[in-house]
């Protein structure tokens, strides 16, 4: 780990190497390697040359902190001021946003480097960057299997050595299950956690945004300077930021760790056996394991997969190609909504559309819409309960590894069952975070770590203590 | 509940969008497989069980309404490929 945020920014500061030098190297090593890879879908070489000699900069001044200078991949569901931004979808082609959000214009602010934009499922639909316009990423560990989704481009980017670290979203586990897939840290912050002003919203009551990067350390570093309260974002509350980076040194001992018996049932054993070991590997450093119950977890899916698409179908309605994206020369103006939407949306974005809008509409948004509301709930609820005897929660990110490119075939139920073990943490907005916990033919398996909401410092130090 | 072709036409309708035949038959079969999935949600139990659909305790947040400045609308009238006038994106008639 010797090209982390933290050995990286020490060298910065000491003089060994300079913003500029480290830039060239990524964009040295995005051009070696992004052809097979296929992690950044476009790289701004002269704007992150020009981030990079500010960096030097501020260092030489001693401004700044751990992130300045560092460059890195931002997926492209956010919207970057003056640079394309598109969520990789056809129906936003072109459009360069006039404006920046929160999380971006704070680490500009800091010197951080944009290097260039990361490849994601379609409006960030999906778990493998497949339906992307710009064709699927590759996992750098084994190119034949998926770097996973739909932070895909951003997991594939840092596995491969190309940046440091890089943005991601997590809906429903989009930055968890790519970190399992690449061996990475991977975190998805409480609901409201991270401003999501400027990023381009998927479901609005789902969504967060995070990191991905090399170590829970790193992880910290990050979220430190993206959380806190935002006026452009009402979901996010006026809650401390704590010290993450300082959380690290508190000791495992003593703290209880809750292991659901839900997730666990029919895992391959295999897999259970590597879960098993980072579960004895924290008994160990003196935490105590406690077999716990959430009875809902079997309904997660089902509730997400009813939520999202809701929320899709709303949120998808202000893409009519007339504001942005490539614009239609029907002969009316309806006719050109129809022409900019049919033409614009991949199979996957127009399903969740027609999912949505079917369980919003009239006869069926009480046997849908509301009933998932309910359960969401009781799904809440059940970490309330577990929270009440248990410091964090123990659960395999995902139910194997990368599975090889393609392989989902054309149900896509198969795709959405990838989401089992990450979207419950998602439909109760409870942060969780994903580490290496061990290997399976040679492929990384993560372990994802459930907190209390807000409980990032927490999560943050149990990850850290275990790697 | 089953989902037939009919639905999906209608539905796709008032999203605005258009289907092939293709695509009609490929959707519906496949809605119909993740809708299948979606009702085992009738099995839960919900009586008296309130709706959540905002998880992190946040009710009405309130904020004052000065005047800050915005955008500039010939920033924002550029991402529009359409022409312009006065300030305004021209669109076809709507009837």
């Amino acid at each position: 780990m010797d090209r982390t945020i933290k050995v990286l920014s020490e060298k910065l500061r000491s003089g060994k190497l300079s913003s500029v030098e480290l830039t060239e190297q990524c964009l040295k090593a995005i051009e070696e390697q992004n052809g097979k890879l296929n992690a950044f879908i476009s790289v701004n070489r002269e704007g992150a040359l020009t981030m990079a000699k500010k960096a030097d900069e501020m260092i030489a001044k001693g401004e700044g902190n751990e992130l300045t200078g560092i460059p890195l991949g931002v997926k492209d569901n956010f919207c970057e001021l003056g640079v394309e931004s598109t969520a990789c979808s056809n129906v936003l082609k072109g459009f360069k946003p006039p404006y920046e959000g929160t999380v971006l214009r704070k680490l500009r602010g800091l010197g951080a480097v944009f290097i260039g934009h990361t490849n994601t499922d379609e409006f960030t639909m999906g778990g493998s960057t497949e339906t992307s316009r710009f064709g699927t990423s590759r996992n750098p560990l084994d190119p034949k299997r998926t770097p996973g989704g739909s932070s895909g481009g951003s997991a594939a980017a840092v596995a491969a050595g190309m940046v440091p670290w890089a943005l991601g979203t997590d809906t429903g586990g989009s930055i968890r299950q790519p970190a399992s897939f690449c061996g990475l840290t991977g975190l998805k912050v409480t609901y409201g956690r991270v401003s999501r002003y400027g990023v381009m919203s998927m479901a609005s009551s789902l969504d967060t945004i995070g990191p991905i990067t090399q170590t829970p350390e790193d992880a910290a570093i990050v979220l430190k300077v993206i959380a806190g309260h935002d006026p452009m974002d009402a979901t996010t509350p006026q809650q401390e930021v704590e010290d993450y980076p300082a959380e690290l040194n508190k000791e495992v001992k003593g703290i209880t760790i809750g292991v659901p018996k839900e997730y666990l049932d029919g895992l391959e054993p295999e897999v259970r056996k590597v879960f098993d070991e980072t579960v004895k590997r924290a008994k160990k450093l003196g935490a105590k394991i406690q077999e716990i119950s959430l009875p809902m977890t079997k309904y997660g899916l089902a509730v997400y997969y009813v939520i999202c698409p809701s929320e899709v179908s709303a949120n998808m309605a202000r893409y009519d190609g007339l504001r942005f994206g490539p614009k239609s020369d029907a002969p009316n103006l309806v006719e050109s909504y129809f022409e900019s939407r049919t033409k614009g949306f991949g199979d996957e974005v127009k399903r969740r559309i027609i999912i949505g809008t079917y369980a919003l509409s009239a006869g069926y948004y009480d046997a849908y819409y509301k009933k998932a509301l309910k359960v969401r709930t009781l799904i809440v609820n059940d970490f309330k309960k577990a929270f009440e005897s248990v410091d964090v929660i123990f659960t395999p990110t995902t139910p194997n590894i990368a599975f090889v490119t393609g392989s989902k075939g054309s149900d896509p139920i198969q795709m959405y069952l990838e989401d089992v073990m990450t979207v419950p943490a998602s439909v109760a907005g409870v942060p969780a975070i994903s580490i290496p916990s061990g290997e399976l033919k040679g492929m990384p398996l993560g372990l994802q770590i459930i907190g209390q909401h807000f409980g990032e410092g927490r999560i943050l130090q149990v990850a850290h203590r275990l790697s | 509940m089953a989902l037939t072709k009919d639905d999906v036409r209608h539905v796709a309708k008032l999203a605005r969008l258009h289907l092939t035949d293709e695509e009609l038959d490929r959707f519906t079969g496949q809605l119909g497989s993740i809708f299948h999935h979606l009702d085992t949600l009738a099995e839960v139990d919900t009586d008296g069980v309130e709706e959540t659909a905002q998880v992190n305790g946040l009710v009405n947040v309130d904020r004052d309404d000065p005047v800050l400045p915005s955008l500039d609308r010939e920033d924002v009238l550029k991402t529009s490929e359409r022409e312009n006038e006065r300030g305004m994106i021209k669109v076809r008639k709507s009837i």
